[in-house]
């Protein structure tokens, strides 16, 4: 049975992956490509390069492509020495680091793939929590937090603990779940069970009827049956997590952007180029099906526009680019 | 009443005392093996539906029908490989040194102290040095050849303290024989020491050959990818491992890559028996060998 699931689900892909376009014009043409590829850098993001690495190997399999996780500060140390072509990144390029490739000469292409909604979970037998508001969530994850029971939330609630369940501090989700919660990345009450291993927090939740808990999307999809999602008010209305939600920006303020670097010596190579091309044609299909959510089809478009014209250098660095609209973003250029 | 029949309470208590003390090394040494015996059953029913010949001849995959450890386990066999090619000579060199050759002044203990300091090392430390000297410093970059460097140096101490134990319970007499004879030290060391020593350095050089096998976090900083969808074609290319292959499927959302945890830890168990068995027969062959 899983294995006729699993086919079927390929079969899927392979018709999406069709529906791309992009993909197809070279396959004729590029049989002959080869060299190597190096791609490092967020755990986050390592999903999506997989799934585009593996479809890219079925059209050309002597390129050699390695994908490694040093999370997206470890990917940018070795991309802004010029160790990898591509960088993985969960959030945007930091000013030190940016600093860093300028002195070494680095320039890089900044493209976003995917939205990733950080959902807001609880144990699926508490029938009390309808949604959460930001102003709630802050009041619950601020530093320093007089937060204890449910009811220190909202009246309302039961007098029950709360336990809460976070990822470890050094993840991409904690930086832009505080940053957007909390008003400051790193910024946290720090008595929370925290695992860099989201099927922990995942298993914590599930089990324990007191628990709140937040993590990546694609966790919640996972286990669905397990966990109750929360509906997060940020000023217009409660909003669940959802494939659309996510994609037409209305999730807000948990949805956040997920980025690949290209270096710009990079894309001089043919089978660099010929990645990054079949990346953002197939990045939307792919990234729905190991977890994340599409951007807006423009947003490909733009980025598209962005390696023709080897637009280089970031325009999400150092703002804060919580709740905003990605295509306006990029069209900022 | 009386001393014969030995009943006197003093030796009762140390009679209840020496039972109790029994049962309690029997219920311990129960305890480990019934706490093994539950992990191996538990990895062995998830992971036994999973193993088949398409796991161990595919690439990884983001379809838990499709994946397969094939890169992780080639890229494990050359990097132990590669390890023992350079781990062995040195290691066992180094224990005759300290053994049959060094004099045992304040310099050697010196040597003795700092090697037996190190194999209490963790060994991300290993991991940093080897990214600093293999990867940067001789620009063997993120290659299996520095991933097994760091390794050798991470089982160097092990093997040098096991083989030194071994070279150490050749009898004197023995080498006394030999030189009464008329050979020269290498002689004596080649011919009579070395084989004699043979099954203990083995065991050292098993027993740390699978921890290097095993470990996990030096490999991540010397920078082995996760994905790698292709066979290494030499000491110098890219590689991933069966630890690093494994902890990204237990990492991963979905239930069905769990379990094909299990079956690649099946398989890391799998190769770690065959290296094990290996050297129980080689120990046997060489221990029927001995002169006496």
């Amino acid at each position: 049975m899983k294995r006729f699931l699993g086919t079927c689900a390929m079969i899927s892909a392979i018709a999406l992956a069709g529906c791309g376009g992009g993909a197809q014009e070279q396959n004729t043409s590029s049989k002959s490509l080869e060299g190597r590829i190096a791609i490092d850098g967020s755990s986050t993001v390592y999903p999506i390069s997989e799934a585009v690495t593996e479809e890219f190997r079925a059209e050309h399999p002597r390129v050699r492509v390695t994908i490694g996780i040093s999370g997206t500060g470890g990917g940018f140390k070795k991309f802004t020495t010029g160790g990898t072509d591509i960088s993985d990144a969960s959030r945007p390029i930091k000013g030190k680091e940016h600093q860093k490739a300028v002195e070494n000469g680095i320039e890089y292409i900044e493209l976003p793939v995917a939205f990733d909604g950080l959902s807001v979970v609880v144990n699926p037998k508490n029938d009390f929590v309808d949604h959460l508001s930001t102003e709630e969530l802050h009041r619950i994850w601020q530093p320093g937090s007089a937060v204890r029971t449910w009811r220190d939330v909202r009246a309302e609630w039961p007098d029950h603990p709360i336990k809460l369940y976070g990822p470890g501090t050094d993840s991409g989700t904690f930086d832009y779940f505080t940053e957007a919660i909390n008003g400051k990345a790193q910024a946290c009450r720090s008595d929370f069970t925290a695992s860099e291993d989201d099927n922990v927090l995942v298993a914590g939740v599930a089990g324990d009827i007191d628990a709140l808990g937040f993590f990546g999307f694609a966790y919640y999809i996972e286990n669905k049956d397990r966990l109750r999602v929360v509906p997060i008010d940020g000023g217009r209305g409660p909003v669940a997590p959802s494939t659309r939600t996510i994609n037409d920006g209305s999730y807000s303020p948990l949805s956040r952007p997920l980025f690949i670097y290209v270096a710009k010596a990079g894309l001089e190579k043919p089978q660099v180029k010929a990645f990054v091309d079949f990346y953002l044609a197939n990045a939307a299909a792919l990234a729905g099906e190991v977890g994340y959510v599409a951007l807006p089809s423009r947003a490909y478009d733009l980025d598209r526009q962005r390696v023709a014209q080897r637009v280089t250098g970031s325009v999400f660095s150092g703002k804060n680019t919580v709740g905003l609209d990605i295509a306006e973003l990029l069209a900022l250029e | 009443m009386n001393a014969l029949s030995g009943d006197s309470p003093g030796l009762q208590r140390r009679r209840r005392m020496d039972r109790a003390f029994r049962v309690l090394c029997t219920t311990m040494a129960w305890t480990s093996v019934l706490i093994l015996a539950i992990l191996l059953l538990d990895i062995i029913r998830n992971g036994t539906q999973w193993l088949d010949l398409q796991f161990l001849q595919s690439f990884s995959s983001r379809f838990a029908h499709k994946a397969g450890i094939y890169a992780a386990l080639v890229g494990s066999v050359w990097l132990v490989g590669l390890t023992a090619v350079m781990a062995i000579p040195v290691g066992v060199a180094t224990a005759v040194y300290l053994e049959e050759y060094s004099p045992k002044n304040r310099l050697s203990r010196f040597i003795e102290v700092n090697i037996a300091n190190l194999a209490g090392v963790p060994s991300i430390v290993y991991g940093m040095l080897g990214l600093a000297i293999f990867v940067r410093a001789f620009g063997f970059g993120h290659s299996i050849l520095a991933g097994a460097a760091t390794l050798s140096l991470l089982i160097l101490p092990v093997i040098i303290i096991a083989s030194r134990e071994a070279i150490r319970a050749v009898p004197q007499s023995l080498r006394h024989g030999s030189y009464a004879l008329g050979a020269t030290q290498w002689q004596t060391i080649r011919a009579h020491v070395l084989p004699v020593a043979t099954p203990g350095i083995i065991t050292g050089v098993i027993l740390s050959l699978s921890r290097a096998i095993g470990e996990t976090a030096p490999l991540v900083i010397v920078g082995a990818a996760t994905y790698v969808a292709f066979l290494p074609e030499g000491p110098l290319d890219n590689f991933t491992a069966l630890p690093i292959q494994i902890f990204n499927w237990a990492a991963r959302p979905q239930p069905d890559f769990h379990d094909l945890a299990a079956a690649g830890i099946i398989v890391l168990l799998a190769v770690l028996f065959v290296m094990n068995g290996t050297a129980a027969l080689i120990r046997f062959r060489t221990q029927r060998n001995r002169p006496w």
